[in-house]
């Protein structure tokens, strides 16, 4: 890597850097022996803690259930939310004012607040007002905060996407005489849903860490509750928090890194009109207003 | 407490954000990696699990209650730190960014008049890079502000966790949300507007 901020090491230069890799490194091992002494004083090294995810008992009963949920909430959300997100982003771009409006301020509303409030209030809306068995409950519950605030995310993703196109192919659709309708169901979603793709690939990375709020705060059996119920069995909260972690970590770092394959495959290939919604651009439109509806042009 | 726990782990997330940003791009290829793992890392755990790590592994494990006596002053630590080092990825990658749009000419006429790397990036590069990034930046507060819901796992007395205790004694279900939905809405829509306007303002005209 060749960086503008510093001139190529010298042979001075060289040993400093290598003064400061050694320094950096004794901390940085400081660091992790002084972690690695902590867990050993609480006793957290024995093997009688992590020997449960050696078995196959742990991962049956507890972890591959878990993970089972969270994808599959994963999925339901995202699949419930995305024609969801498509309406009111194709809404946003209406003609219409008062259509305009409308979608705006929900996209606007369901964006500025939080996924867990929108799920407690679900859970208790279903609670109260449906016959919504309480083991589907938290299901149901976490599914609806989740559509709720993707689907405007979602929204403004879609919108970004066809905004993104060139203009010269709106122009070309109503010159060769296309409608409304038509120019946005032939000519603009079909090339914004290539350019989005890998926008929403990496907001469903957004979704499975959501999940878990689910877990913890209703009761969803996702993967960091059922590590919960894992720890109580066993009493290794530190060794199951760690295995949790990097089954989280593994799942969405296969996620993003699709996403960033995605974007590059797409941006190289010859078809699309070169429009791509980038990875980081699901960052700034998760965050609620700037760069979105009241155009600061922050982001795009 | 949402806004204190807000404002507190923004302070904590920017300053250990700047540091990771400075190590990601500084000659030591061990601080580069360092910097890149932990991006990488954090940013791909939920927060949830983060926040909840911090409560049961940290504080009830290690013993950890960071100089608090009381439980709930050691929960609302435990909230910063974890918020803290969650947003600082964020944080992080949001001033890599920034850095990314200084012109290359600026960053080679400061080494052209013999500035060393530490003086190139704190005193030419960084603060060209603050005031483009204050967009992002914004961003990632309006994340923040609506991610502290999530201390609520920990028994925190935020916004989460008074509307979870109010519905669940109250019967208006629907006026107490609206409430806390729109309390949510005025906290963050004045932030993203003012500080839209402010990015704006202090953007560097080129």
């Amino acid at each position: 890597m060749s960086s503008v901020l510093y001139d190529t090491p010298g042979p001075r230069a060289k040993r400093r850097n290598v003064l400061f890799s050694v320094v950096f490194f004794v901390l940085l091992a400081l660091l992790l022996w002084w972690v690695w002494q902590k867990m050993d004083d609480k006793d957290q090294l024995t093997s009688a803690l992590w020997k449960p995810f050696t078995e196959s008992e742990a991962w049956t009963t507890y972890l591959l259930p878990g993970l089972e949920n969270t994808l599959k909430a994963a999925a339901l959300s995202m699949v419930i939310a995305l024609p969801l997100g498509a309406v009111f982003g194709i809404a946003r771009l209406s003609d219409h004012r008062w259509v305009r409006a409308v979608s705006g301020t929900v996209v606007e509303f369901f964006r500025s607040i939080p996924v867990l409030l929108l799920m407690l209030f679900a859970n208790e809306f279903y609670a109260r007002s449906t016959d919504v068995t309480s083991e589907d409950r938290p299901l149901y519950a976490v599914v609806t905060g989740l559509v709720l605030y993707n689907a405007s995310v979602l929204a403004e993703v879609v919108r970004a996407g066809i905004l993104s196109l060139p203009k010269g192919q709106t122009e070309a659709a109503y010159a060769i005489g296309l409608r409304k309708g038509q120019t946005m169901s032939s000519i603009l979603l079909p090339q914004a849903v290539t350019a989005m793709l890998p926008a929403i690939v990496s907001q469903l990375v957004v979704i499975v860490k959501d999940t878990a709020l689910g877990g913890v705060m209703l009761g969803f059996p996702e993967l960091l509750n059922s590590r919960g119920t894992l720890a109580a069995n066993y009493a290794n909260v530190i060794p199951s928090f760690i295995v949790v972690a990097i089954m989280f970590i593994v799942l969405n770092f296969i996620l993003t890194s699709f996403a960033s394959w995605l974007e590059r495959y797409l941006r190289r290939s010859k078809r699309s009109t070169g429009a791509v919604l980038g990875v980081d651009k699901v960052d700034d439109l998760n965050a609620a207003e700037v760069g979105g509806g009241f155009g600061s042009g922050a982001s795009a | 407490m949402t806004v204190k726990l807000t404002a507190l782990s923004a302070v904590g997330s920017l300053v250990w954000g700047t540091l990771l940003a400075g190590m990601r791009v500084s000659p030591v290829p061990l601080m580069r990696g360092f910097g890149t793992a932990y991006v990488n890392i954090v940013r791909n755990i939920p927060l949830t699990v983060i926040i909840l790590f911090s409560s049961l592994g940290l504080a009830d494990v290690f013993g950890m209650t960071l100089g608090a006596e009381d439980f709930k002053i050691q929960g609302f630590r435990l909230a910063v730190l974890g918020l803290s080092a969650y947003t600082a990825a964020f944080v992080c990658e949001a001033i890599r960014s920034g850095i990314n749009t200084v012109p290359m000419g600026q960053a080679e006429a400061a080494r052209a008049i013999g500035l060393s790397f530490t003086q190139t990036l704190t005193l030419i590069v960084l603060p060209q890079a603050f005031r483009s990034v204050i967009g992002p930046l914004a961003n990632v507060l309006i994340a923040l502000t609506k991610n502290t819901t999530v201390a609520a796992a920990i028994g925190v007395a935020e916004a989460a966790y008074l509307m979870k205790t109010m519905i669940e004694n109250e019967a208006q279900t629907l006026l107490i949300g609206a409430v806390f939905a729109f309390g949510f809405v005025v906290l963050t829509l004045p932030t993203g507007l003012i500080l839209g306007w402010l990015s704006k303002r202090l953007a560097v005209k080129r």
